[in-house]
């Protein structure tokens, strides 16, 4: 009885990881086959003859390569600015010794809670005023802002763990308090930041409202808005758009197998003092 | 050590940045939009002072806007009472030890890091009429010749985006819960144990109620998760047909971009921001009360 119990609930556990496979093993089989096979004889089979050259389309005629390299700069810069930012602020929250700390860091943490896109319009017109709007920096300036309340609340809990031992010896031996972060406290929290900033890229390459509505030239335009209009220029050509969407997904795909080990711990540990 | 660390310069130099920064494109722009909201405004020209009017059209003229909330709490259903249960399931099924725990695990989190317009465009395509692949299946299973466009059909076009969504972040909730019962050290599932107790009582008498900050921080995220959400409809069915799978957010993207109804459109923006905070709000109260309970037990 307990035997086929357990059975079950593997199965259940099989049955699920399935379907949250199972779209993109979709994917990836119709982003390689010709619209006869998606349509009709091979819907679900590995494709007959692999056909690369909806990539190589994608990428060249579809301008699929200029959004990527795009998307790269906005979340390569975004992960290190807010990195640093967040770095120092979570520091003086969870370490120093100040009034009113409890008070910034709440009001940190209603920026997970609010909606976002309620910034949309302001935004608009301030990077509109400032002469932004349009170009990288129009959009990695709100990326920033948005990538700091989750990447705090992340690293704030870290900091508090390390021992003070850790700080005192070295400002017994001298160190000032910039030298003492950089050499003592940033190696500890290696991980920690790892962890911040696989949550910041993600929230930056996949976004989407932001890079639809301040972005207008298609030179300045991310991979989700490229793929979007992109699925809507080649509407029927099922093996094009799929290209262009496992282009787009792979990246997050290799980074969070890569990191998997540390997203989930360390996702773990801020969960539970959370 | 502790003069150095409340020097007002240097607490200074590591706040300041992020926080005038944050203050500046996230805090100062929502006030705006609440400010917006209290008039008749749209981008050219002068404003004009309405007091709560748009609030109050907002229930009472416009055609879609209650049907929008409608929806959007919908999607909060599902997210609670059937996404978190899910979730909670295999997180429960998981932390017990199982064939294939990290394996499981690593799988489950994968279409959390998909962008949701890789997952609207697939999930488009799974519900399209002629080939998608839902209908494919009914197809095959049934052997009739079954053909039903899921988003094109005011009925079901809403519900179908529902799916995805639920879907698409069932790893990321299952993680969060799997790490608060794998923190819940094992002395007490022993003593239960021994106590003769089964697993089911034990779940509910154990792990439940010191799950609780964990259970709280997840009906927080789920909640606020599905009044904000935006993208999986926008790419889905724009709020189509007919307007009938609104949700706030995509009135307020139609009001403030194409028809350039700023002011009514910020109404609807701030509207979200006001269930988003008050909704967290009395869950946090909920589960204080829940938690203070807990400990008099």
């Amino acid at each position: 009885m307990k035997k086929i119990k357990k059975e079950l609930q593997f199965l259940i556990l099989i049955f699920i990881a399935l379907t949250q496979i199972f779209p993109l093993y979709w994917l990836i089989t119709f982003s390689l086959k010709t619209n006869n096979e998606i349509f009709g004889d091979n819907v679900l089979g590995l494709p007959e003859t692999w056909r690369w050259v909806n990539y190589t389309t994608a990428l060249n005629d579809g301008g699929i390569l200029l959004y990527f390299m795009n998307s790269v700069i906005y979340s390569g810069l975004t992960v290190l600015v807010v990195g640093i930012l967040t770095a120092m602020a979570a520091y003086a929250i969870a370490r120093m010794h100040w009034k009113n700390k409890a008070l910034v860091f709440s009001i940190f943490t209603i920026g997970i809670m609010i909606p976002i896109q309620a910034t949309l319009l302001p935004l608009f017109q301030m990077m509109d005023w400032l002469g932004l709007k349009g170009g990288y920096l129009g959009l990695l300036v709100p990326y920033i802002a948005f990538g700091i309340p989750m990447s705090i609340m992340i690293l704030t809990g870290f900091y508090k763990a390390i021992p003070r031992e850790m700080e005192e010896a070295a400002y017994i031996d001298g160190c000032g308090i910039f030298r003492s972060f950089v050499t003592i406290i940033l190696p500890i929290m290696r991980p920690a930041l790892a962890t911040a900033s696989i949550f910041t890229f993600l929230g930056t390459w996949n976004e989407l409202i932001f890079a639809n509505t301040l972005i207008d030239s298609s030179a300045y335009r991310t991979l989700p808005v490229g793929i979007m209009s992109f699925a809507g220029q080649y509407t029927t050509d099922w093996g094009l758009i799929g290209a262009g969407m496992v282009i787009a997904t792979l990246p997050t795909i290799l980074i969070y197998f890569l990191l998997s080990n540390q997203v989930q711990q360390s996702l773990m540990a801020g969960a539970v003092k959370g | 050590m502790d003069r150095i660390l409340s020097n007002k310069w240097y607490v200074a130099i590591f706040v300041l940045p992020a926080l005038l920064i944050f203050l500046a494109f996230v805090i100062i722009p929502i006030i705006t939009t609440g400010v917006y909201s209290l008039y008749d405004y749209s981008g050219i020209g002068e404003k004009t002072f309405l007091g709560f009017t748009n609030y109050i059209e907002l229930f009472t003229e416009d055609r879609y806007f209650p049907d929008s909330v409608k929806n959007s709490f919908i999607l909060v259903a599902a997210s609670l009472f059937i996404q978190l249960p899910i979730s909670f399931t295999l997180a429960l099924i998981l932390s017990r030890g199982v064939r294939g725990e990290k394996f499981f695990r690593t799988i489950y989190f994968v279409p959390v890091v998909i962008s949701s317009m890789v997952i609207g465009q697939l999930w488009m395509r799974i519900f399209k009429s002629d080939y998608g692949l839902l209908n494919i299946l009914i197809r095959t299973i049934s052997g009739s010749d079954f053909e039903y466009a899921w988003l094109a059909q005011p009925k079901t076009a809403f519900y179908a985006t529902v799916v995805p969504a639920v879907w698409q972040f069932i790893g990321y909730h299952m993680l969060i819960f799997y790490a608060g019962i794998k923190s819940i050290p094992t002395d007490y599932y022993e003593a239960a144990q021994i106590d003769g107790a089964s697993k089911f009582k034990t779940t509910i008498k154990i792990t439940i109620p010191l799950l609780s900050p964990v259970i709280k921080t997840c009906t927080i995220f789920a909640l606020t998760g599905a009044l904000r959400s935006f993208d999986l409809i926008y790419v889905m069915t724009g709020g189509g047909p007919n307007h009938a799978s609104e949700v706030p957010s995509t009135l307020m993207y139609t009001n403030l971009f194409r028809k350039g109804l700023y002011g009514y459109g910020s109404a609807q923006a701030f509207f979200i921001v006001i269930e988003c905070l008050l909704f967290s709000l009395i869950i946090a109260r909920i589960f204080r009360r829940s938690e203070e309970n807990a400990s008099i037990l």
